[in-house]
């Protein structure tokens, strides 16, 4: 068996599978659901100052796709509307009933020192295991100065990261908000301020759609709607881009990374691990099908790394970081052709019409003995995978690598006007 | 000797509503959208080529992903104004279903297209209306002969066009097999008469019934009182099966028992206890399963050849079997057994492939099945006395048309099941719209001279 247990900037826990700081970590009643259930570690929901913040009623907008529902989702709830002292009371409970687990606490207070020096102490007084400051929430909070607005100016993340670092000894995780144009900026400023880890990402500035009968965003409150921050599976590439972003930057070489965006399956987990992550934070599955989901993540992620070999997290963490490069590093000469497995083909054309208008004409269409036939003209195919990815029936169109040659990359590619002289 | 036990009310009121009530209940909108979303929108997909009427599947099963139910019904409507009714009768498992990819596929199950061009269809009607207007009037009009499915979709056509139809009709309803020959729990809830309805909104078609080719009816005034005409008569003759005994009473044509159930109240029905249905296509499938429902006690259908010569579908057969009536195959009928005039049953040879591959019967092996009823299923015919008086060319035994739908009568053109090609209602349908486009087409030559 694998082991699973993590050692995140210090901050230990059973697996790497915590859940991120959102409403389901908001009570200690959902939270010690969650340790029943097997989560490794909870964010507890951002805790700011008193007097609490309202919510509004209608918080969420779910992106459904071809029957699926909740491909995205997103919202417009704010940090925790219950007072301070009942989360603090809440928290200290819950460490102490489950002291094998993680329990982060995330926070947003102004950015002014002396309200991040106050409530420091009363954390840190729960026992609770480190903090994470919420830098990314891109709505609401952030029309008040706090959330993605601090997070979107590099210099701010530093000076409260350096502040939280001065007033107490638990490990600071900085949240990153993706909503910037390049996230290497705000790491870092963190690691400037002398941040434990990161975490990413935190939600996209979104409207989810349109109620066209109200003519108003979604979710629609009283008749008009706001942006919100997306979350949930269409997120993942998003995320992966910027945690590989993050892992491969030897200047934030050792930055332990916490992964968010999308996990919703032990595949996922391990694809966040492979780019770098150590943990891994989840939200939008959980709040689709409830805790029982970390199950199958511990049990998957568990039986897949004792059929590669990798003995724990560490081994698996950032393995595809040094095949993550810019597209600069790609071989030019490298070739991969479409290959049509006749008997699984059940000829829905869907290949043939995406290639022919939309592609290299390179999938031709005729008749067979009375029936629809389609094959790859090899000569025209560039190995783009889109009829792999449109065929409906998994294994029938694969791409089959050519034999490579050399290598050849555009900086030394002929049609490169820029191109390096080998040995001039 | 045994008298046949033939009477009308063998079930109340209640059980006769519920046997006869929709054979296969709608989908919900969200059964539909689920169903819709499976379809993989197959590029020339082979679904439509298995349509005799061309319906564009995978683009109205797509728009009822996308909830544009007005668009969905369209794209069925324009290619087959009827398309509510053929969703509902339509042998699907032979045509577009069968040629779903889905079915190539372990474990595959077609899209339901029957049932969503039904969901599409009925949308339509409850909230649409009449989706086509009438081009500018043309001043021309059309005699169509039959108002089945052929006649209907000519005359929605040509109307479309702008030109005026008046629609003839032995009966008092139009409507054709869809209201007097089918299945009622097929077409449940007064079905083909709101179909018509509908399809007659687009207005500049005029009914008149009780109008019979031949009698009072007649191809030569038609031809100088109107710029063309269509003859959509469909198969007024039915086959006998040719044995003694044809004529005792309790021996009737399925299709006579099939309008009576669809014509008069089911509880003035009469139906045998015990029924015996002779034939081994849909029709006999329709009376037999329909015999059951009216509550007779046994119910058999029985076929000279095998399963595989069937012209009912598997699917109906399986139907019959599931609704209790026990199939026999390799079993011709040799004659009709009576004593003293009353019906007793049917004595029947049983049969094997001969070495030739032509079926061969033992009249030496026989048995009786005993009824109080027979239904003959045995295949229907055109008439063609009803057109006789006219010249028209006729060949084995349906009218000759051209790839226009011209008979050899100039301006007399004709489609359905009064010509050649298969028995189908969407077959109807197609004619009917093709043929409306032929005499469009003729007629706008005369209008530009």
């Amino acid at each position: 068996m694998a082991d699973l247990r993590t050692n995140f900037a210090g901050i230990s826990s059973p697996n790497p599978f915590w859940l991120a700081s959102a409403p389901p970590t908001d009570k200690a009643y959902n939270v010690r659901r969650a340790f029943e259930a097997g989560w490794g570690g909870v964010v507890w929901k951002t805790l700011g100052e008193d007097p609490p913040v309202v919510n509004v009623s209608s918080r969420y907008g779910s992106l459904n796709y071809n029957g699926n529902r909740m491909m995205g989702l997103n919202n417009i709830e704010l940090i925790s509307d219950r007072p301070l002292a009942v989360n603090i009371a809440e928290i200290k409970q819950v460490k102490r009933d489950y002291p094998d687990r993680a329990v982060v606490v995330s926070l947003m207070v102004p950015c002014v020192e002396d309200s991040w020096k106050s409530i420091l102490p009363i954390v840190e007084e729960t026992g609770a295991d480190g903090i994470e400051l919420n830098f990314g929430c891109p709505h609401g909070m952030s029309e008040r100065n706090m959330g993605a607005a601090v997070g979107q100016v590099p210099e701010y993340v530093e000076m409260v990261t350096r502040w939280c670092k001065q007033y107490t000894r638990m490990p600071v995780i900085v949240k990153l908000t993706p909503n910037i144009t390049n996230i290497l900026m705000p790491a870092y400023a963190a690691k400037r301020g002398g941040a434990d880890a990161v975490s990413l990402i935190n939600t996209i500035q979104s409207v989810i759609g349109v109620d066209l009968d109200q003519m108003a965003p979604m979710p629609v409150v009283g008749g008009k709607g706001t942006h919100g921050g997306y979350c949930g599976p269409a997120v993942k590439p998003i995320a992966l881009r910027m945690i590989g972003e993050i892992a491969r930057d030897p200047e934030l070489a050792g930055l332990p990374i916490s992964g968010i965006g999308g996990i919703g399956s032990w595949r996922d987990a391990a694809e966040f691990l492979a780019m770098g992550s150590t943990t891994l934070q989840v939200c939008t599955a959980a709040m689709h099908y409830g805790f029982r989901i970390v199950e199958d993540m511990i049990d998957g992620l568990s039986s897949w790394m004792d059929q590669k070999g990798y003995a724990d997290i560490p081994s698996v963490s950032g393995q595809a970081i040094p095949k993550f490069v810019n597209w600069n590093k790609l071989n030019l000469k490298f070739k991969t052709i479409a290959e049509i497995n006749q008997d699984a083909c059940v000829s829905c054309g869907l290949c043939h019409i995406a290639c022919e208008d939309t592609s290299h004409q390179a999938i031709s269409k005729t008749l067979m003995n009375g029936e629809r036939h389609y094959d790859v003209i090899e000569e025209e195919c560039v190995g783009c995978n889109l009829c792999a990815h449109v065929c409906p029936v998994d294994g029938c169109i694969t791409m089959q690598p050519q034999p490579v040659e050399e290598e050849l990359t555009w900086p030394e590619h002929p049609n490169n006007p820029h191109r390096m002289h080998v040995g001039s | 000797m045994r008298l046949p036990d033939t009477i009308s009310g063998r079930l109340s009121e209640a059980e006769l509503a519920a046997n006869f009530a929709d054979a296969h209940p709608p989908l919900t909108h969200a059964q539909a959208v689920v169903e819709a979303e499976r379809c993989f929108f197959c590029y020339d997909a082979p679904c439509i080529e298995a349509c005799p009427t061309s319906i564009d599947i995978p683009k109205f099963i797509r728009a009822i992903a996308t909830d544009n139910m007005q668009g969905s019904a369209r794209t069925i409507l324009e290619s087959n104004i009827l398309g509510g009714a053929c969703a509902r009768v339509c042998p699907t498992e032979i045509l577009c279903e069968q040629k779903c990819v889905h079915n190539t596929r372990e474990e595959g199950q077609p899209i339901r297209i029957g049932a969503l061009q039904r969901h599409a269809t009925d949308w339509q009607m409850e909230h649409g209306g009449q989706p086509f207007k009438r081009n500018v009037l043309t001043g021309k009009t059309v005699a169509v002969v039959g108002a089945g499915p052929a006649g209907l979709a000519c005359a929605h056509r040509l109307a479309m066009y702008g030109h005026d139809v008046v629609l003839f009709d032995s009966h008092d309803l139009a409507g054709g097999l869809n209201e007097y020959g089918v299945a009622a729990y097929k077409l449940a809830d007064n079905f083909a008469q709101r179909e018509i309805d509908f399809l007659m909104e687009i207005g500049g078609i005029s009914f008149v019934g009780g109008k019979r080719l031949g009698q009072n009816l007649h191809i030569s005034e038609l031809r100088s009182d109107y710029d063309a005409v269509f003859l959509a008569v469909g198969q007024a003759g039915v086959r006998a099966l040719g044995i003694d005994g044809e004529h005792v009473d309790g021996v009737m044509d399925a299709v006579r028992f099939i309008e009576d159930l669809r014509s008069q109240d089911k509880k003035t029905v009469p139906v045998g206890r015990r029924v015996v249905v002779i034939g081994g296509g849909n029709t006999a499938v329709d009376a037999a399963v329909q015999a059951r429902r009216l509550g007779a006690e046994e119910v058999s259908l029985i076929y000279r050849r095998g399963y595989e010569h069937m012209s009912a579908t598997p699917v109906e057969r399986e139907w019959a079997q599931t609704n209790g009536v026990t199939v026999k195959i390799w079993a011709s009928p040799v004659k009709i057994v009576a004593d003293n005039g009353a019906l007793q049953g049917v004595e029947f040879a049983r049969g094997i492939v001969g070495s030739d591959g032509r079926p061969q019967y033992d009249l030496t092996d026989t048995f009786v099945v005993p009824a109080d009823m027979v239904l003959k299923a045995v295949g229907q015919l055109f008439v063609p006395d009803d057109v006789q008086e006219e010249s028209i060319t006729i060949s084995n035994g349906r009218i000759l048309v051209d790839d226009q739908y011209r008979t050899s009568l100039p301006g007399v053109y004709a489609g359905g099941d009064c010509t050649p090609g298969e028995d189908l209602t969407v077959a109807a349908v197609r004619d009917g719209r093709d043929a409306a486009e032929a005499i469009h087409l003729m007629l706008s030559g005369l209008s530009g001279q």
